[in-house]
């Protein structure tokens, strides 16, 4: 068990949607995105972005492409023209969840060796 | 379906990501390799908008130019290698961007080349009369009525789908611009052509916008954005993304070879994440894709398949982009050296505020904002991120509000820091910050048969 940034086992993809951006998280193996299904819950991502995010966030599960994605409610100061936010569209949340750090199984750290 | 025979396999790229993307992209996609079809995004939401401004004023405007410039530098060979292109170029004002393409063909001396347009999106003529017979357009979002926000409604476009698209295809149509439709369309419109798809194959027309989805963003899918920038080898001449359609809907991601970039799994999953939403109702104007219906498999170098899309059918509805005048901002920037350059920023910042508030000026927090760029402004808030001593960051303030006045209160006070705040300000350029139009965006939902998608072709 090695306590590390996820940025280990997963990448990302965000944007923004309306008034708050999508992050995708694209878990690097099956171990991965099983560990990753089961501890990055949408309380634990919006609880790690709660200085960016003010509202809440939902998970959505696409198995086939081992990626969980987050929509964060309300987390570009008002969406579209504006907000008055650096970056307006979202396009560094995928990067900030990232930085998460988990207590990762030294076999999920394994499992994405070369991946 | 025309009366040729079906090709086995249809090439279709997307030169333009987004209105602001490379001419390079396109100019490359056409020389370096085969190509059946090349679209081109140039709209965003608040494009048609802008677009609208312009026309008003002048009424030969309100499309991309943008894409008249592209044609005129590739003309020859669309015309040499048959390469047909679709584009939502067309703004508000596609009639306007077809003239301008046929007298680009004339310049260039051809003749009988087609140009196709697809309107009958914009509907801000229309408004009154649809609300007059109950149409609420409530926001998706907030479920409001428009009525809320009608006098200040500056564009409202129907995202159209792809078959007008495809008819104008059938047509013989070698360019065809549109205005609003979906991003996706521009690839389905070439696939029901080749393919004679109805709108009942459900899977196909959902292969068709996941294959759409993959390219829209041009090369997002070929290791551009993509997490480990590291792996992405000769990034400055990237490929563009290319789909090799078959008629059953299976499609293979690709470029052409000797480009920059890859097409790996994760490349294209990167893209598929894209402003995804619920991944099961991925909801087009053609039919509901499900995302986690298919299988992609890496067949080869910069090949990946994608198979097994599932699809269902389509709701009653067309989606409706709208926006509308809602207040004013501005915004400025100044940079502070070190030492202290942090503690200096944030005494800067509350210089502003002080000093607008004793000539009268206060702004409440949700109508300001402050950012020391370089010291932990896009992972706000993120343990172990935090910097320590920056060697200097950049001041970003703003405002905005109802009020233009109050807004334009706000830039005359940056400036003055360079001379009446701490040392070491500097970076001051492009004069003093302006309130400039928020533009709103109004999302709603409107039956479909009060919508009258329209195809014109002209022979140049």
């Amino acid at each position: 068990m090695t306590k590390t940034s996820i940025a280990a086992i997963a990448a990302a993809r965000s944007g923004d949607k309306g008034e708050g951006s999508n992050v995708g998280i694209l878990a690097r193996s099956d171990e991965a995105y099983a560990f990753l299904k089961q501890q990055l819950t949408a309380d634990v991502v919006r609880e790690h972005m709660r200085a960016i995010n003010k509202g809440g966030v939902k998970r959505y599960e696409a198995d086939n492409m081992r990626v969980l994605n987050f929509l964060l409610e309300d987390s570009l100061g008002g969406g579209g023209s504006a907000s008055l936010k650096t970056d307006a569209q979202g396009k560094t949340h995928g990067l900030a969840v990232l930085k998460l750090e988990l207590d990762i199984p030294d076999s999920v750290l394994r499992s994405v060796k070369g991946a | 379906m025309s009366a040729k025979t079906a090709k086995d396999k249809v090439l279709i790229a997307n030169g333009q990501g987004f209105w602001g993307d490379s001419i390079l992209g396109p100019v490359r996609l056409v020389n370096e390799g085969p190509l059946d079809y090349l679209t081109l995004d140039y709209l965003a939401e608040v494009t048609m908008s802008i677009m609208q401004k312009l026309k008003s004023r002048r009424p030969e405007t309100g499309y991309a130019t943008d894409f008249v410039t592209l044609i005129d530098r590739v003309l020859p060979q669309l015309v040499e290698k048959d390469i047909k292109v679709i584009a939502n170029a067309g703004g508000v004002n596609p009639h306007a961007c077809k003239d301008a393409v046929l007298a680009v063909i004339a310049k260039h001396g051809y003749s009988g080349i087609k140009v196709a347009v697809v309107e009958g999106d914009d509907i801000l003529g229309d408004l009154d009369d649809l609300m007059a017979q109950g149409q609420e357009f409530r926001n998706m979002d907030t479920g409001e009525p428009l009525s809320t926000v009608r006098d200040r409604v500056t564009s409202a476009n129907v995202y159209l789908g792809a078959f007008p698209i495809a008819e104008a295809l059938d047509q013989g149509a070698q360019i065809v611009i549109t205005g609003r439709g979906t991003d996706p369309g521009l690839v389905i419109g070439p696939l029901i052509h080749e393919f004679g798809w109805k709108p009942t194959d459900y899977d196909e027309l959902a292969a068709g916008t996941v294959a759409g989805h993959i390219v829209e963003c041009g090369a997002q899918c070929t290791g551009g954005n993509y997490t480990d920038w590291r792996n992405v080898k000769d990034m400055a001449r990237i490929g563009y993304p290319i789909i090799e359609a078959q008629a059953d809907g299976t499609f293979v991601v690709t470029k052409h070879a000797g480009t920059g970039g890859m097409v790996t799994v994760a490349s294209v999953t990167h893209q598929l994440a894209y402003e995804m939403g619920d991944p099961q109702n991925y909801i087009t104007p053609d039919g509901v894709a499900d995302f986690t219906s298919f299988t992609l498999e890496q067949e080869g170098p910069d090949r990946v398949r994608v198979s097994g899309v599932k699809g269902g059918p389509p709701t009653p509805t067309y989606k409706v982009s709208m926006s509308y005048e809602d207040g004013w901002k501005a915004t400025g920037q100044l940079t502070i050296s070190g030492p202290d350059a942090l503690e200096k920023a944030k005494l800067c910042a509350q210089i502003v505020w002080d000093r607008l508030a004793f000539d009268g000026y206060e702004y409440a927090d949700d109508e300001r904002m402050v950012e020391f760029v370089g010291a932990n402004v896009c992972h706000a808030g993120i343990d172990g991120n935090a910097a320590n001593e920056p060697s200097e960051v950049v001041l970003r303030m703003g405002v905005k509000g109802p009020d233009r006045d109050k807004v334009n209160r706000f830039g005359p006070e940056l400036v003055p820091l360079v001379t009446s705040g701490p040392p070491g300000v500097t970076g001051f350029a492009g004069g003093r910050p302006k309130a400039t139009e928020i533009i709103g965006y109004w999302p709603a939902l409107l039956s479909k048969e009060l919508v009258h998608p329209r195809v014109t072709v002209f022979t140049s």
